[in-house]
C-alpha cells in the first residue's frame, strides 16, 4: 500500500515539453531504406515495361480475325433461345442435377471432415488425416479434377458430379473447420460441465455456434458449383458446359449467347436467393 | 463433502497456478474465494470439475477422488457439480429453454436430448426454476436477447436444474452492475440455502463476499493465506491476502475488464474493492 506509483504527470510539467516535441509527424515507411525503397519501385516499373514489349502481337493475325470477332459479337446482340432449346433445356437441367447432388454429397461429406480438422476437437492423427483430405482437394483446380474424372468414369454428369463434390469438400471443410476453432470456448466449456456426453457436447456446446456459418457456406457454395458445373462441362463432365462447347464447335454463337445469358440469370438469382437466406440466418 | 487435498496446478508454460491447496467444504456451506487476479481461484474451482487436469493431489467429492475419474465415471461426477460462469457461458443461439435443460444432458440419452424431448420431470424442473428466477415468460427467447442480469439467471437455472451437491461459481458478479450484483449474489445464496447446496464462489468484490457469504478463504499465489468467517477480514487481513505490490506474478487467465489495473500493473487492485 506504500508505494502507490505517481505515473500521471501532472499537467503543468506537460505544458512545458510542448517546445521539444517534434513539428511534424508522418508514418514510418515500409520499407526504411531509402534506396531499397525507390529501387523496388523503379525496378517494378522497368520491369513491367520489358515484360509488355516480350510480348510477341501478331497484328495481322488479329485483323483477320477481326472478322470472327464480329460474327461473335453479332451473335451476341441476337441470342438465339428457339433454335436448339431442347439441347440447351436439357443441359440446363443436367447442370441444376449436377449442382444439387454435388452439394449434397459435398455437405455429408464435408462435416464430418471439417470436425476433424478442427484443432479443438480432433486428436492430432485425426486432425492431420482431415487436413490432409482438405489439402488434396484444394490443391487441385476443378478442371483438373474433371478431366482426370472424364478419364476414369468416361463423358458424362456422373464425372461432373465427382468433380464439383470433390471440389466442395476442400472449400467447406476447411472453411467450417475455421469457424468452429473460432469458437467461443466458454460455451462449449459450460455444457460440458454439465456433465454431457461427446456427442451431446457436439451437438448443444458446437452446432449452434457454427451452424449459420454452415448455411451461409453450403448456400454459397451451391452458387459456385453451378457456375463450375458449366466450366467442367468444357471438358466434357456434362451439363450445360457440354451444350455450350457443342455450340461454339458449330459457329452456333447466337445459341452460345443464349445459353451465357441463362447462365448468368440463374446466378444472379441463385446468389440473390442465398444473400437472401444467409442474412436471414444469421 | 467436498474435500482437496495438497492441489497443485502447474501449467505447461511452468506457472504454478496452485501451488498445495488444502481445502474442506461442507454440505450446505457458502465459501467465497478471494484474492488478487492470478492468485489461483478460478483454476482451483476448474480443477474440481476437472475442466482443467490438476498435476497432483487429490479432490474427493461424496468419497470419490474426482482426479483419478476417467471418462463416464467424470461425467456422472460432473453432474453433481453445477457451474456458473462469469461471461454466463449459455449458448448463445439456443433457447432459454434448451440453456436449462443443457443441464440435464448428464442424465438423457444422446437421441432425447438431440430431439429436445426431455422428460416430462425435467421440463417441469425447467418451468419451475425458470419462475423462481423471475424468467417464466422468457422461455423461448434466445439467449442473446437477454440482459446481463437475465443471462446469468439463466446460467444459475441450469447449473440447478443438475441437482448438484456443490455449485462452482467463478465470478458471478464481475460482468453486473452493482444492484444486479447484489440480486445474483442473494439468489445464489438463497437458494443453496433451500437446497442444502455446498457453494465455492469466486468473487472480486470483497464487500459482497462478506455480505453473502458464511466463510471467506483468501489465496494469493496459489497458497491459501485466509480461511475464516467474514467479520474477521480487517484491512490487514486483505494486505495479506493481496499483497503489496507482486502482480508480475500473473498466471494464465483471460483478460477481465477492469482497466485500469491492466493498464498500469503495480497499481494496488484492492484499493478500488476496500473503499
Amino acid at each position: 500500500m506504500t508505494d502507490i506509483p505517481t505515473n500521471p504527470p501532472d499537467p503543468g510539467a506537460s505544458g512545458q515539453q510542448t517546445s521539444t516535441f517534434p513539428a511534424n509527424w508522418s508514418p514510418p515507411p515500409f520499407i526504411k531504406n531509402p534506396l531499397l525503397r525507390w529501387g523496388l519501385l523503379l525496378g517494378l516499373i522497368l520491369y513491367l515495361f520489358l515484360s509488355i514489349g516480350s510480348l510477341d502481337v501478331n497484328w495481322h493475325r488479329i485483323y483477320v480475325g477481326l472478322d470472327r470477332g464480329a460474327k461473335f459479337v453479332y451473335g451476341f446482340m441476337n441470342p438465339n433461345f428457339a433454335g436448339r432449346w431442347t439441347d440447351i433445356s436439357e443441359g440446363m437441367i443436367e447442370s441444376l442435377v449436377m449442382t444439387v447432388t454435388s452439394t449434397a454429397i459435398g455437405i455429408a461429406i464435408s462435416i464430418p471432415i471439417g470436425f476433424g480438422a478442427a484443432r479443438n476437437l480432433a486428436p492430432l492423427p485425426v486432425y492431420l488425416f482431415c487436413r490432409g483430405i482438405i489439402a488434396l482437394s484444394r490443391s487441385f483446380q476443378e478442371i483438373i479434377v474433371a478431366i482426370l474424372f472424364v478419364a476414369i468414369f468416361g463423358f458424362g454428369p456422373l464425372a461432373g458430379v465427382l468433380t464439383l463434390s470433390f471440389a466442395t469438400i476442400g472449400f467447406l471443410s476447411k472453411l467450417l473447420a475455421e469457424d468452429i476453432e473460432s469458437i467461443d470456448k466458454s460455451q462449449a466449456e459450460a455444457v460440458k460441465a454439465t456433465g454431457s456426453a461427446w456427442w451431446q457436447w457436439l451437438n448443444y456446446g458446437i452446432q449452434p455456434q457454427v451452424m449459420p456459418r454452415l448455411i451461409g457456406l453450403s448456400l454459397y457454395r451451391l452458387d459456385i458449383n453451378f457456375r463450375e458445373s458449366a466450366v467442367v462441362g468444357l471438358v466434357g463432365a456434362g451439363g450445360i458446359g457440354a451444350t455450350l462447347n457443342t455450340a461454339f464447335d458449330r459457329y452456333e454463337y447466337d445459341t452460345a449467347a443464349a445459353i451465357l445469358i441463362l447462365i448468368i440469370g440463374i446466378v444472379m438469382l441463385s446468389e440473390y436467393i442465398s444473400g437472401y437466406i444467409r442474412t436471414g440466418v444469421q | 463433502m467436498l474435500e482437496i487435498k495438497q492441489l497443485v496446478k502447474k501449467y505447461n508454460t511452468g506457472d504454478l497456478a496452485i501451488n498445495g491447496v488444502d481445502l474442506k467444504v461442507k454440505k450446505g456451506q457458502v465459501m467465497a474465494l478471494i484474492g488478487p487476479s492470478g492468485a489461483g481461484k478460478s483454476t482451483l474451482i476448474r480443477c474440481v470439475n476437472r475442466l482443467e487436469n490438476p498435476t497432483s493431489g487429490e479432490i474427493w467429492l461424496n468419497g470419490e477422488n474426482i482426479v483419478k475419474m476417467r471418462s463416464g465415471k467424470l461425467r456422472r461426477a460432473r453432474r453433481n457439480m453445477g457451474m456458473i460462469f462469469q461471461e454466463y457461458a449459455l449458448v448463445e443461439r439456443l433457447t432459454v429453454m434448451e440453456n436449462v435443460l443443457s443441464g440435464r444432458l448428464g442424465y438423457v440419452g444422446f437421441w432425447r436430448s438431440f430431439l429436445r424431448k426431455f422428460p416430462q420431470s425435467d421440463i417441469n424442473a425447467a418451468f419451475g426454476l425458470l419462475e423462481k428466477v423471475g424468467l417464466d415468460t422468457m422461455v423461448n427467447k434466445r439467449a442473446d436477447e437477454l440482459s446481463g442480469g437475465q443471462r446469468q439467471r439463466v446460467g444459475i437455472a441450469r447449473a440447478l436444474i443438475q441437482k448438484p451437491d456443490i455449485l462452482l461459481v467463478d465470478e458471478p458478479t464481475a460482468s453486473l452492475d452493482p444492484k444486479t450484483s447484489r440480486q445474483i449474489m442473494r439468489l445464489i445464496t438463497e437458494l443453496c440455502e433451500e437446497n442444502q447446496l455446498a457453494a465455492i464462489i469466486n468473487i472480486h468484490d470483497v464487500a459482497l463476499a462478506q455480505m453473502y457469504a458464511e466463510r471467506i478463504v483468501g489465496l494469493r499465489e496459489g497458497s491459501i493465506v485466509y480461511d475464516g468467517p467474514p467479520d474477521d477480514l480487517k484491512p490487514d487481513v486483505l494486505t495479506e491476502i493481496y499483497g503489496k505490490e507482486d502482480w508480475t506474478a500473473v498466471r494464465k487467465r483471460k483478460p477481465k475488464k477492469k482497466m485500469s489495473i491492466e493498464e498500469d500493473p503495480t497499481t494496488e487492485e484492492h484499493m478500488e474493492e476496500m473503499q
